[in-house]
């Protein structure tokens, strides 16, 4: 604190002063370490400190300061952009010490946007032809960190020149540097690529080192040009001792091997040789990924690298434990019996400590899964998620869900079977993945007709069980439930209960969304048991007149026509007068009761189709269960959350205007007004159809599929609608989104006066109930909630979804696309399983492939650009740089030095004669003993296959062009290729 | 290749970065600070490795460190265990039993010394001695 004070007291004054009472880094750091006022205001202080200091004159000072600068932004990460000239005018110190702290300043903080960069062009131009080895080095390292476009392109010349210094320590660093100078300046490959191939040959390991490391990158990103060099690195992975290095040229092969089949044949043998002897887990190990993951059609490198990977797997390292998974789950899709092999070990580090480990074995026991034994892994991994924590749990959950559900639930024969597992698995306590249930719950029950009364039970037992509805992961689960439950309620053995369930009182539990669902859900049922207590009654009426029973349906139409106006009129009222109808319904429950007794016995005696169900449907429980409704919805009227509000008043309506009717015609049965009945049964029946209507699965693409009509604009930018749309509601998004095509033909029906339109033409009455069920649940008639959301969030009338969340619908068509090839696959897997509902989404296809494609070429555009450059390269260092390196060789190996240096020659000189390759491949068939000296010789023979086809001029022009081809047509490649394998073999 | 070199203690304090790929600012405090929480939770019998944005990141802990190394899918997790042991043997040598207080107050040559292991995100020299050699010298 006292340097501070006292620096700050003379720094005005004197810059001597300044620089005996700065801080130094240490006193810095110190400082930092012992603060008492609070870390970040003594760093500012520190920093303002440093603001001045930084200005100083004096070198010493200026670079005390940057360091303590470069300190504070690496570790406390504090801007330092505004000290960027500082920085430049350090690096340009004459001292070691200060350029060095100038460098790492830089390197730390310039980036390839920092204005300054220009200046230091010069700078580092300086220092690279600099003759102390360890100022270059610092302009190395800061050219590797920052090298920007223009600045890769003015120092090529000079990266060029370290290639072939003899300063080992500057060449291998100039060596890595050119990767980042290749990346930034391609055609920088043109000038530097015939060094750095020369450096292949080095004898000195660290540029070895350096110099595959450099091509280990290259060879990632287009393996295809380097094949030329395959006979170098071969000799390199056949003599080098180094294993850091071994591992790079077994990276190489990786990725060359898969090219060029002969090239793999000859590679295998020394890869497996190295897996055998070898020490080191780590080269090991990177024999094993090479096999598995390049050479897993040689049986027995596999079968070799199986046996390594069980070592692995039963060690004690969980490293290698790990890894020994990993390398598993590489081979699992081509060699399954290797997974299989090592079942137990991989089921047993299913339960490791390690949650890494865990996870990687997970995956590996789902790659097991197939058709025939889904059920007992399914049922093994829920038993074992019941024992795991949360995350792990889910990790299970979410895998054996995805596994299950993969190419429209392929592997699933039994669906009585996984949609009850669904229902357990919604049961575990640690369940988070609700969403992906609630969909799958829905898409089957879409797709799959032959599971629904499964289903249902399922949903049932889900919705009843009112522990569950305090659990927020489930609330989805819980929607999905209830609208199965409304949906396919026809199964239900006991429609009340379901009634009961949906409406119980700790439903205040669940949001509001969801409630709206179960609110819509319990309106289906109710329908549903009014629908079939009139079907029920009209059958007993038909066994006390048969005469009657077809006339009924004709009457009713008739009089309903007649009558239409008259009964609007009557209704009217009704709905008003809700609260007081309640006492006056009581009323009449004695009456009813007495009626119902009477139905039971009549039915027992006289239905011949009565099964036992239908007996529930008495009077009195449908009282009940009108009774019911109304109370538990009651509250609701005062609900402020539109959606439910509006769901609650449509029930409640309903139930006015049927009630009295029920009420009264039933108590006058017997008498003749059967009119009175028929009303309200017709209205129920109508209403019935209108949601026993089937909801089948909708393309996510359904939307693409129509048709632009000419003249719309989609792409315009209709920002400003949005104020005025605001206010329009849904439908239109909707219309697209709807299997049915009534829909569309009732979407002009205006959702007003309920009562009138149902009296005067109910038809749309009923339409109109569909339209508005399915708006009000048009999460559940899509394939996807997207759509709902989209209808929310947007005004319907702007691009509907083409362009809405990009990323999820490129998603969901990739699966979707990944569905529909599996399909063409494997058309026919409905033997013994229930058939399941599959979209054709043929068009699918063309719209997914055409969007990777645009990123594609957005991404590998330059990338692409920098490859065609260094293939040009490769082509033409064939013949000129090897000339070299074989010149240089000169001095080592006198005996073989002549030979080869004539053969050179002679493929310099030798050009248009056809006869001269066959010859000299002999000749050179006899000198190549040695490995070493067959890669002039391959050059040689390249040279020949140039020359046979009769094209070449001058060999670098021939060989550019030959890139140029290869480039153009990829078959090219295939015909050039066998250069080098023949010469391997 | 490795994308970059994070040196964090026990207790969360970064002392060492070196980034080979261009993170912004704001971003590498966002990588350190979501990398330390996977990191200095997991247990001391755990695997070394932790997958990590399509990355995979090797760490090792000496003493009250974490080394951790970035790098890429394909990149071998063996060989960067042994870089790191690498490092930290020249940094033993170097400083003599090295100790986080000595990487506290010579972060420079902390810095100055990776630097001779690694360029470019690379490797670059396999010998101990050389590179203690080298810092000497300079």
């Amino acid at each position: 604190m006292a340097g501070g004070v006292f620096s700050s007291y003379y720094s005005s004054s004197s810059s001597i002063m300044e620089t005996l009472f700065q801080r130094t880094l240490e006193d810095l750091i110190k400082g930092l370490r012992l603060q008492l006022i609070g870390e970040s205001a003594f760093v500012s202080k520190a920093i303002e400190e440093i603001r001045r200091e930084v200005k100083s004159t004096d070198p010493h000072t200026k670079s005390t300061a940057l360091q303590k600068l470069s300190y504070l932004a690496s570790l406390h990460f504090h801007d330092m952009s505004w000290a960027a000239f500082h920085v430049v005018e350090v690096m340009s110190s004459s001292r070691f010490f200060h350029k060095r702290i100038g460098y790492h300043a830089a390197s730390l903080s310039f980036h390839d946007d920092t204005p300054v960069l220009l200046l230091i062009t010069n700078q580092l131009r300086k220092d690279l032809a600099s003759t102390n080895e360890f100022e270059v080095s610092l302009a190395l390292e800061c050219l590797s960190r920052i090298s920007t476009p223009d600045l890769a392109r003015d120092l090529t010349p000079e990266i060029f020149t370290l290639l072939s210094t003899t300063k080992i320590l500057v060449r291998k660093k100039a060596i890595s540097v050119v990767l980042r100078v290749f990346a930034k300046y391609p055609d920088a490959v043109r000038v530097c690529f015939k060094r750095l191939v020369e450096n292949l040959d080095s004898s000195d390991p660290q540029i070895l080192a350096a110099v595959v490391g450099v091509f280990c990158e290259l060879a990632s990103q287009d393996p295809g040009s380097y094949l030329p060099l395959a006979p170098e690195f071969y000799r390199i992975l056949i003599d080098s001792k180094n294993n850091w290095v071994l591992i790079k040229v077994l990276k190489i092969f990786a990725k060359l091997a898969p090219l060029e089949p002969r090239l793999a044949k000859r590679v295998v043998e020394p890869i497996c040789d190295h897996m055998r002897r070898t020490g080191a887990k780590s080269l090991m190990f990177e024999c094993i990924r090479t096999v598995v993951s390049s050479f897993s059609e040689y049986e027995s490198a596999v079968k070799l690298a199986v046996v390594k990977i069980r070592e692995l797997l039963v060690d004690d390292d969980p490293n290698l434990k790990y890894l020994g998974l990993q390398a598993l789950s590489v081979i699992a899709p081509k060699h399954l019996w290797a997974v299989l092999e090592n079942k137990e070990v991989v089921i047993k580090w299913l339960s490791d400590e390690d949650p890494n480990i865990k996870l990687e074995s997970l995956r590996l026991v789902m790659t097991m899964v197939s058709e025939s034994n889904v059920v007992e892994i399914s049922r093994v991994l829920v038993n074992f998620s019941l024992k795991s924590g949360p995350g792990f749990c889910n990790e299970i959950l979410g895998s054996i869900l995805f596994t299950c559900s993969r190419n429209v639930y392929e592997m699933i024969i039994d669906f009585d079977w996984y949609v009850s597992l669904l229902g357990e698995m919604s049961r575990i306590p640690h369940c988070q993945k609700g969403v992906e249930i609630e969909n799958q719950l829905i898409d089957i029950g879409m797709r799959v007709k032959d599971v629904r009364p499964e289903l249902l039970r399922v949903a049932r037992d889900l919705l009843i069980d009112p522990a569950l509805l305090g659990n927020p992961f489930l609330h989805r689960i819980l929607a999905a439930a209830a609208w199965v439950s409304g949906e396919y309620v026809e199964f239900s053995r006991n429609p009340f209960e379901l009634i009961e369930a949906l409406l119980q009182p700790r439903t205040n539990l669940l949001p509001l969304s969801v409630r709206a669902v179960y609110i819509h859900s319990a309106f289906k049922v109710l329908i549903f048991c009014l629908h079939s207590y009139i079907l029920q009654s009209e059958s007993i009426t038909s066994s006390f007149s048969d005469n009657l029973v077809l006339g009924v349906s004709e009457l009713v139409l008739k009089r309903n026509m007649l009558e239409g106006s008259d009964l609007t009129t009557c209704e009217a009222p009704s709905a008003h007068r809700s609260e007081g109808f309640n006492p006056r319904n009581q009323s009449y429950e004695d009456l009813s009761i007495e009626n119902g007794g009477d139905r039971t016995i009549n039915d027992g005696q006289t239905s011949t189709r009565a099964f036992s169900e239908k007996n529930i449907f008495t009077y009195e429980s449908i009282i009940n269960l009108i009774n019911q409704v109304e109370l538990a919805l009651g509250p609701l009227t005062g609900s402020h959350d539109a959606e439910l509000l509006e769901r609650t008043r449509h029930i409640l309506c309903f139930i006015e205007l049927i009630k009295g009717e029920i009420t009264e015609c039933l108590v006058q049965k017997g008498k003749t007004l059967e009119s009175e009945e028929m009303k309200a049964s017709k209205i129920i029946k109508l209403m019935s159809d209108a949601f026993s209507e089937e909801l089948g699965p909708v393309s996510v693409s359904a939307q693409q599929r129509v048709p632009i009509p000419e003249g719309l604009v989609l792409k315009e930018n209709l920002d400003d609608l949005e104020t005025i749309c605001a206010d329009i509601q849904v439908p239109p998004s909707n219309l697209f989104s709807l299997g049915s095509p009534y829909y569309g033909e009732e979407v002009g029906v205006s959702p007003f006066g309920l009562q009138n339109k149902e009296e005067s033409e109910p038809s749309n009455e009923a339409t109109f109930l569909l339209t508005e069920h399915r708006k009000l649940h048009g999460l559940y008639y899509l394939a996807s909630e997207k759509n709902e959301i989209v209808g929310n969030d947007y005004p319907p009338a702007n691009e509907p979804k083409l362009q809405d969340n990009p990323k999820n619908d490129t998603e969901d068509l990739v699966k979707l696309t990944v569905q529909s090839l599996a399909t063409n696959k494997k058309p026919n897997h409905a033997k013994t399983r229930p058939v399941v509902v599959k979209l054709d989404e043929g068009d699918l296809v063309t719209i997914t492939a055409k969007r990777p494609e645009t990123k594609d070429d957005l991404v590998s555009g330059a990338v692409r650009e920098v490859l065609l450059g260094s293939d040009t390269r490769t082509a033409t260092s064939q013949s000129n740089p090897s000339d070299k390196s074989s010149s240089k060789r000169k001095g080592k190996e006198k005996l073989n030095v002549d030979r080869s240096e004539l053969k050179e020659n002679l493929g310099d000189s030798e050009t248009p004669k056809q006869e001269n390759p066959s010859s000299r491949k002999n000749k050179h068939r006899t000198i190549g003993k040695e490995r070493r000296h067959n890669s002039p010789g391959k050059i040689g023979k390249e040279r020949e296959e140039n020359g046979q086809k009769g094209k070449q001029k001058s060999s670098h022009r021939h060989a550019r062009h030959k890139a140029r081809h290869r480039a153009d047509a990829p078959l090219n490649v295939v015909s050039q290729t066998p250069v080098i394998p023949d010469f391997l073999l | 290749m490795i994308h970059f070199v994070l040196l964090i203690s026990r207790q969360g304090k970064v002392r060492l970065t070196k980034w080979y790929s261009p993170y912004s600012q704001k971003e590498r405090t966002k990588v350190i600070r979501e990398l330390s929480g996977v990191i200095l939770t997991r247990g001391p019998k755990l695997c070394n490795f932790v997958e990590w944005k399509g990355y995979k990141v090797v760490y090792k802990r000496y003493a009250s460190l974490y080394f951790c190394m970035c790098i890429d899918q394909e990149d071998n997790e063996l060989e960067v265990l042994e870089i790191i042991h690498h490092y930290v043997e020249i940094l033993d040598r170097y400083f003599g039993s090295v100790c986080e207080l000595d990487l506290i107050f010579n972060f420079h040559k902390a810095y100055y010394i990776l630097d001779e292991l690694l360029i470019a995100g690379e490797l670059q020299e396999p010998s101990k001695k050389t590179v203690a050699r080298l810092i000497s010298a300079q």
